[in-house]
């Protein structure tokens, strides 16, 4: 089953790879991983998307609560929560083409962020089942480049995940 | 006063109370062995490899309940403690492991003796630190003994670069510290804790199995109290010998693959079992599968929340101190009206009894050749079970285990987790330190002892009359037992040719050494051993290479699934 575990830690050198490194160690799988700081400079907020058996999961979230540096941690997916992943992606954009990109983007509430003659960049936020369905919904031979950040979870309403 | 890193360093130790530190120099830790030579309050042990530093540290650690301390250099040096470090690890020993680093400003150049001390060492510490900034010295080193000590213990290493160790900085050294994200839990909860007296209470036959979180959280009066009030089977593993005194005649034996009959017959046909400060490790309860394959109920109480349900799914877990929750345990079962079902306990006291009278351990003796297991039955004797018994790795080491009854925690010394050959002799050093007037007893195997063999000259230095009790077979044992079992009798690479002459070699650094050959000389010349108080004695004794240690649960087989020696 997909999971994907919040977690607050210290924002110090070193953290990341604790995290990355346990996962390695133990055998565990990360479909992606994202990072940053926090409104608190001093922590850094983690989002891990995984998949595995309950007991597995169970025992991923020990194992993080078990280094030094994680604050707090949560399965997201056990309750209501919201998940969001950007994309940006460059197309070729080039006669027909062009136009029919520009309605996609629009039916997908994507933007246009950086236009050439030849190319367009847009941008796309939402779950990453929907970053797929746009990348089906267009021609393959146009796509030149995607990069994406992997999902970043939120608990709905009172759900919250703070020190 | 404004001190050095390197100053803050060695007042950080005297600070936590450390007597004793076990390194070896380098370039990068010049300035700490600087401050060290000025001060007389902490001892440093030099010994002959760093690895030996770490297990010296870890025996010590081991053999009272301080925190161990090693200091050592950057590169080479931190990468030859990796093993110790590892070791400590995985049996949840607490130490501080200090590191010289090369200069800030050489990091990330690959310096001269550089290496990534905190990447290499991070899967196997609970945790480490590079310090950056003289200024955080003194706080972390604060940090790494708090977090060695306390929750789960385990090895702490302080990575601290050549420049830091010389940069001055105002010294306070703070008397408490709290780490926001480690907050380890002390108590049991109530609820679980009385759920779990109750099923005690109630069980028809109940079975105790503690491991070494017992003896890391000195909880060994409260398990032997729980396991008298409880009339139950008591069954230790490994890592647990001396939490329960072997003695007493509610104790099965040591449990696992090569556990005693009844301790693993014991733990497979319980109703309720009750696991104390142990992880169900495979080399303890077998297959998985088959250890679950039958109905009981499980209750398990460990400080660490990721070892409960890890392998084994429980119905009572209990996350806290082990010492703490047999206490509250012991109170709820002490005031509760209920009484064990001493008619259900008395049939399940006549089936242990049954396992028992298959005699598990026995073996038949030689007057030809010396069998392993007579040797460890008489330094059990000649040592009326009081030594320090440290051990290597391999069939020595389960014999011992299985023939040395320990009385006391803490007196038994080994390599569990980590199975480390060469662990032996420089734990036995670390021990012998510690406790300078009592008789401590290193087995081995003419494998195992030349892992550390440099450390003779250690002990010479120090003057530490270690006995090393060398059960010497021309094979590495246990590898041969499983390639007799399992590989055909094909013993590739398992035959050690050109051994030394251990006698010579033990005179070479300056100590005793006897060959014994006879079955008939063993007594006399461990008793001459124990009688020479101020010299290392190293006995060689020839023992049978044919020898198998039984009974033998094989790997990923079910703990009754056993092979005893009746039986081949």
């Amino acid at each position: 089953m997909r999971h994907i575990i919040s977690l607050l830690m210290e924002n110090e050198a070193g953290a990341l790879s604790r995290v990355a490194g346990l996962f390695s160690a133990r055998g565990y799988n990360i479909e992606s991983l994202t990072v940053a700081p926090t409104e608190d400079p001093t922590l850094s907020r983690m989002t891990i998307v995984t998949n595995g058996s309950e007991a597995i999961i169970e025992q991923i979230q020990k194992q993080l609560n078990k280094l030094i540096e994680v604050v707090a941690v949560i399965d997201l997916s056990e309750g209501d929560h919201l998940e969001r992943e950007l994309m940006l992606v460059k197309l070729r954009a080039q006669g027909e083409a062009r136009e029919e990109l520009k309605r996609m983007a629009d039916i997908f509430r994507g933007r246009i962020i950086d236009v050439s003659d030849k190319t367009y960049t847009i941008e796309l936020t939402g779950t990453g089942s929907k970053l797929d369905s746009f990348l089906h919904a267009i021609d393959r031979n146009l796509i030149l480049e995607t990069v994406r950040t992997g999902s970043s979870g939120i608990g709905r309403g009172d759900r919250i995940l703070k020190l | 006063m404004e001190l050095t890193g390197a100053e803050i360093a060695i007042k950080c130790l005297q600070e936590e109370g450390v007597d004793c530190v076990f390194g070896y120099p380098g370039g990068a830790v010049l300035f700490i062995y600087d401050a060290l030579f000025n001060q007389d309050k902490v001892k440093h042990i030099l010994v002959r490899h760093e690895q030996a530093a770490v297990h010296a540290a870890d025996g010590y650690s081991r053999s009272t309940d301080k925190v161990g301390v090693a200091l050592v250099t950057s590169g080479p040096g931190l990468t030859n403690a990796v093993t110790g470090i590892a070791t400590a690890y995985m049996d949840s020993i607490p130490m501080v492991i200090i590191s010289g680093q090369v200069p800030t400003s050489y990091i990330g150049e690959d310096a001269f003796q550089e290496v990534d001390a905190v990447g290499i060492t991070r899967p196997c510490v609970k945790h480490n630190f590079l310090v950056k900034d003289v200024k955080d010295l003194a706080t972390t080193l604060k940090k790494a003994f708090y977090l060695a000590k306390s929750g789960r213990p385990g090895p702490v290493l302080v990575d601290i670069p050549k420049d830091v160790s010389n940069q001055k900085v105002e010294f306070s050294y703070p008397s408490s510290i709290t780490i926001r994200s480690y907050n380890p839990e002390k108590n049991g909860d109530v609820s679980q804790i009385k759920r779990a007296a109750q099923l005690l209470i109630e069980a028809k036959r109940p079975m105790i199995y503690a491991g070494g979180g017992v003896i890391l959280a000195d909880a060994s009066k409260q398990l032997t109290d729980l396991v008298r009030l409880l009339d139950a089977p008591c069954t230790n593993t490994l890592m647990g010998l001396g939490g329960y005194p072997a003695t007493d005649k509610q104790f099965v034996g040591m449990l696992g693959m090569h556990g005693t009959y009844e301790a693993n017959m014991g733990m497979q046909n319980c109703d309720v079992l009750l696991a104390v400060g142990t992880r169900f490790d495979d080399r303890v309860i077998g297959n998985v599968a088959h250890f679950g394959s039958v109905p009981r109920k499980i209750i398990h109480i460990d400080i660490d929340p990721a070892s409960i349900s890890k392998r084994v799914k429980v119905d009572v877990p209990i996350v806290g101190d082990v010492a703490s929750v047999l206490g509250d345990l012991l109170a709820v079962l002490h005031s509760s009206k209920q009484k064990p079902d001493a008619e259900a306990l008395a049939s399940w006291w006549k089936q242990i009894n049954e396992w028992r009278s298959r005699n598990s351990l026995s073996y038949k003796n030689s007057t030809e050749t010396i069998k392993p297991q007579y040797v460890i039955e008489k330094l059990y004797e000649i040592t009326h079970g009081e030594a320090f018994v440290t051990s290597d790795v391999g069939q020595h080491q389960m014999w011992a285990a299985q023939y040395y009854k320990f009385t006391q925690p803490r007196r038994w010394i080994n390599s569990g987790g980590l199975g480390t050959m060469g662990f032996g002799l420089p734990a036995a050093m670390g021990v012998q330190l510690a406790h300078p007037d009592a008789a401590v007893a290193c087995v081995t195997g003419e494998g195992s002892i030349q892992m550390n063999i440099q450390e003779l000259s250690t002990c010479k230095q120090f003057r530490l009359p270690i006995k090393v009790i060398a059960l010497n077979n021309r094979y590495l044992g246990m590898v041969r037992q499983w390639q007799e079992f399992f590989h055909g009798n094909r013993y590739s690479e398992s035959y050690m040719d050109a051994l030394p002459d251990f006698v010579k070699l033990a005179e070479a650094y300056g100590h005793v050494g006897i060959r014994v050959d006879k079955p008939s000389d063993v007594e006399g010349a461990l008793r001459e051993a124990f009688e020479r108080k101020n010299d290392l004695v190293f006995l060689d004794f020839q023992t049978d290479p044919t020898e198998n240690v039984f009974p033998m649960v094989p790997g990923g087989k079910g703990l009754s699934e056993v092979i005893l020696a009746e039986d081949l």
